[in-house]
């Protein structure tokens, strides 16, 4: 006899059980509902649609006569609003009620809508069905347009506007694209393509609330207060599988409807399929285990054994020109290591991530054709320890390659700077090669690349290795770390020249080894990118010593010390009696006064380091930055005020340079020191930079050292007014900031380029002098800030134990 | 059979970075990589009993703050030339929630 079968929801998932139940001659008269007033089209195709690759038409996978055909009785536009399942009767919209033998949920998923202020404006719309994609359409080139979401649907959606004219701004609460798929390197290749087509993307971007117009979106505003008009409004930020009716109907309901392997609900007469079931705690959101799903529950229907499998799941972005792959696990498990393979000229990256010699995960980006054979090895947990060492090249390469060092420096264009000192570009060392010039001396001599600071040296002989290739060996040069072979310098020189203003652009546009770097370049590269991109990059806290991080020094024993800045070592009695409060308060048990003219306080507990930061601040005191690689002090004599032998002001102008330069970042620490006259008591001239006040004016010097070196300062220049010596000292921290390697002391760089280099930039050339001052202060306005308030005032928690189990586990 | 105790949020952990938790034993570090995967370790290098929890994270290992020793997250051995160990305890994430294993924080008491 045949069985009556209804099916609520016509979509993928449905769809495909009932094409393999019909295929298995199933006996079924069926009845299909579905809310959307049109039968079966292939959802994950709307992307093409949106991006005018194809058309409605084109994606329709179950047309009038398709039904026709298999006796399908179709009611589309009605939804189900009650299920008895004692009766086994379904009651539809108009009232209808109809018996079941069997029935089916396909009722898939609703798009997450964040219930921001304004989210129900009209022009605030989801990704999901055929109306939100003509919507969609509808945006042509004088439209703004705002997605939230930063995922594989909301860049789809954001590309196939952007293809259409439309100005296009994908917002993402991450820091970086698609963080579920691909980590932070494919992240940022991505974002680089998507800006290539003239899409705007705010990463770590949080929004606050949508405002209207006339009850019209009109801007979206994010909790920083920016704000991004726009004309349509796109939330794509996940979906939730709809289980509504399931649960009125008493169904057993998690995340979504569970379903056993047979995709039998809790009631054996009910089945589920699609993106609305739960499977062992997974829920499904991309089509290949639909469509294994919609096999079994055909095989269930037909009285046969058949059971769900949950399977490895590989993603693929539809936007023409983003070529990405990713598949298998990366979220958790032991014992794994990683293949990692970079090459910057032709923007590609790769990494595979290994257990127990079996990949468990790929991420692809730039070059996805091998994608398939990485996805078998995946799947069939291939034993890869025989290929290993050449796995990542692809199959064509067994045996094959090993990778090439030189890929970053032969990716350059001609125009690249090599030189920044002579303003050399790759192309005129090339032109020089050519013309004869085979070796570093010859291209010193020719083109003055390499020729003054030094500091490009390595990529100048990078260019000739890759200009003359085996006619040329590199000389070894240390590289930063085991990451990557290239050497400071040069890293640097790839930050400046090819405006490298993220941590990801550094580790591919200069082939790191490893996927997020190591304790010994982290650092070196955090300082290097905030000191040449203040504004553009944005200091990334986990890439610093613990000092730094929790600005304040890490004792022996994991507590901190804290010291406050004495501005020129001057206090008053009302900062010292705060002082001693905060001691008293803390059980601070060691005070000291220190070698730069302040007070330290030894032995705080982490967790207490915001309340007594809070308490000094309430007295007016700021960090001292006494744990920082940056401006530690700026010792000082009493001059003019007090001594008898004072020439000028030697206090004052202590103070005036602590409060200029306070808060900035150097390659290694900066203490600073003035004397009042020659007899120095200051010692100003075994500091970083010393300043001796004379009669007739203040005579600079740098390059002094007290500790594992002891050095004397040289003489960079006697200048006659105050305001003079302020502006040399900005411009020489400017100047080391700019080119010193990162952990060398002003001493160690002068020894490099030479006082002469240093003087020709900061004595002889005005124009420079001027430029650098500029440079420092633009850095400043971001980091001339007291870090304690802020850290009081907003990430206090951070200091403290994130849980507390002595009750838990003492039970 | 594991009783998981929820510590907290796993977005209250920095991103390659850690947080302590206090236990009656003494403090365990529960780090967070940049791919997700939480691991729980003693909060003391075998070393000079450095807070492992104040190191840079990078991959799988952390780097001591006190004297640069690297500890594998997952092992917790020393890695390199340095030789020494630190009890690791099973953690995972749920429902963007960091859990730990509580019977291995118990055993930690007894032993």
């Amino acid at each position: 006899m045949t069985k009556k079968l209804i099916v609520i929801g016509a979509g993928m998932a449905s769809g495909r059980a009932l094409e393999h139940l019909f295929d298995a001659g199933g006996d079924y008269d069926v009845t299909l509902f579905n809310a959307e007033p049109r039968g079966n089209y292939n959802r994950i195709m709307l992307s093409p649609v949106l991006a005018g690759d194809q058309t409605y038409e084109e994606i329709v996978t179950h047309d009038d006569a398709w039904y026709a055909e298999h006796n399908v009785t179709c009611r589309f536009g009605e939804a189900i609003t009650r299920i008895d399942r004692d009766k086994k009767t379904v009651t539809a919209a108009n009232g209808d009620v109809l018996p079941y033998d069997k029935l089916l949920f396909g009722t898939g998923s609703n798009p997450f809508i964040i219930p921001l202020p304004g989210h129900d404006l009209e022009g605030v719309i989801a990704y999901r069905d055929l109306d939100d994609t003509e919507r969609m359409m509808a945006m042509g080139p004088d439209n703004k347009v705002v997605v939230i979401g930063g995922g594989l649907l909301g860049l789809e959606a954001a590309a196939g506007m952007a293809a259409r004219g439309a100005d296009v701004t994908v917002v993402h609460i991450m820091g970086h694209l698609m963080e579920r798929q691909l980590d932070e390197a494919a992240g940022y290749l991505l974002r680089k393509a998507l800006v290539d087509k003239g899409i705007t993307v705010l990463c770590q971007a949080n929004s606050k609330e949508i405002v209207g117009d006339n009850g019209h979106v009109k801007a979206l505003i994010l909790d920083d207060g920016t704000a991004l008009p726009c004309d349509l409004l796109v939330m794509a930020v996940g979906i939730r599988p709809n289980v509504a009716l399931a649960q009125d109907a008493g169904l057993a309901v998690g995340k979504g409807i569970h379903v056993d392997d047979q995709m039998l609900t809790s009631d054996e007469h009910v089945l589920a399929v699609g993106e609305c079931v739960e499977h062992d705690g997974a829920v499904f959101g991309l089509v290949a285990p639909l469509y294994d799903q919609a096999k079994v529950v055909a095989k269930t229907l037909m009285g046969e054994q058949g059971a769900f499998i949950q399977k490895e799941l590989s993603t693929k972005l539809k936007v023409t020109g983003c070529d990405l792959f990713s598949a298998g696990d990366f979220a958790d498990g032991d014992g794994r290591e990683d293949i990692v393979f970079r090459d910057p000229a032709r923007g590609v990256y790769r990494r595979l991530v290994i257990k127990n010699n079996v990949v468990i995960g790929a991420v692809m980006y730039g070059d996805t054709t091998d994608s398939n054979w990485f996805f078998g090895l995946i799947k069939d947990k291939a034993d890869i320890s025989d290929m290993r060492d050449t796995l990542i090249f692809g199959p064509a390469y067994q045996g094959g390659t090993p990778l090439d060092p030189l890929a970053a420096v032969a990716a350059l264009p001609p125009e690249a700077e090599i030189c920044g000192c002579n303003g050399i570009c790759k192309g005129d060392i090339e032109e020089a090669i050519t013309a004869g010039a085979t070796d570093l001396g010859a291209i010193k001599a020719t083109t003055k690349a390499s020729a003054s600071c030094g500091t490009c040296t390595g990529l100048v002989e990078q260019v000739l290795a890759v200009t003359l290739g085996d006619d040329f060996t590199v000389p070894t040069t240390q590289s930063i770390c085991g990451c990557t072979d290239m050497t400071h310098e040069d890293v640097r020189r790839m930050i400046k020249s090819q405006k490298l203003t993220s941590m990801a652009a550094v580790w591919q546009e200069c082939g790191w080894k490893t996927s997020c770097g190591c304790h010994v370049c982290r650092p070196a590269l955090n300082f290097y990118l905030l000191a040449d991109w203040p504004l553009e990059y944005q200091d990334d806290p986990q890439s610093r010593f613990i000092n730094e991080r929790k600005h304040a020094n890490i004792q022996k024993d994991g507590t901190f010390s804290v010291v406050p800045r004495m501005w020129g070592g001057i206090t008053t009695p009302n900062e010292l009696r705060a002082i001693a409060d905060a001691a008293d308060k803390y059980m601070v048990p060691t005070v000291k006064v220190t070698g730069g003219q302040r007070i330290d306080l030894l032995g705080v507990k982490s967790e207490d380091l915001p309340d007594i930061w809070a308490d000094l601040n309430a007295a007016g005191m700021v960090s001292g930055h006494a744990y920082s690689k940056g401006l530690r002090t700026v010792k000082t004599c009493v001059g003019t005020d007090h001594c008898r032998f004072g020439t000028q002001d030697s206090t004052g102008l202590g103070i005036k340079l602590e409060k200029e330069l306070w808060g900035s970042w150097t390659p290694h620490k900066l203490k600073l020191a003035v004397s009042g006259c020659p007899r120095n008591c200051a010692e100003a001239t075994c500091k970083d930079i010393g300043v001796v006040c004379v009669d007739s004016g203040f005579q600079v010097s740098i390059g002094g050292a007290a500790g594992m070196d002891v050095k004397e300062t040289e003489l960079l220049v006697q200048i006659p007014t105050e305001e003079e010596a302020v502006l040399v000292i900005k411009a020489v921290t400017q100047l080391y900031r700019e080119n010193a390697r990162y952990l060398d002391r002003i001493y160690k760089w002068m020894g490099k380029v030479g006082l002469d280099w240093i003087r020709e930039r900061i004595v002889e050339d005005l124009d420079e002098r001027a430029e650098l001052v500029a440079r420092f202060e633009l850095s400043q306005s971001i980091y001339r800030k007291d870090p304690w308030a802020e850290h009081a005032n907003t990430k206090a928690d951070r200091y403290r134990p994130l849980a507390n189990l002595a009750l838990e586990a003492a039970e | 059979m594991s009783v998981w105790i929820d510590i907290g949020a796993l977005e209250d952990v920095p991103l390659r970075g850690a947080r302590m938790i206090k236990t009656p034993m003494g403090c365990v570090a529960v780090f967070r990589t940049s791919e997700n995967e939480v691991f729980a370790l003693d909060n003391a290098c075998p070393h000079k009993a450095g807070p492992l929890a104040e190191g840079i994270v990078h991959g799988k290992s952390v780097t001591c703050p006190l004297h640069n020793w690297v500890i594998s997250l997952e092992t917790g051995e020393a890695q390199g030339a340095d030789e020494g160990r630190v009890a690791t305890y099973q953690a995972r994430v749920e429902n963007e929630r960091i859990l730990l294993d509580r019977a291995f924080l118990r055993a930690r008491v007894a032993a």
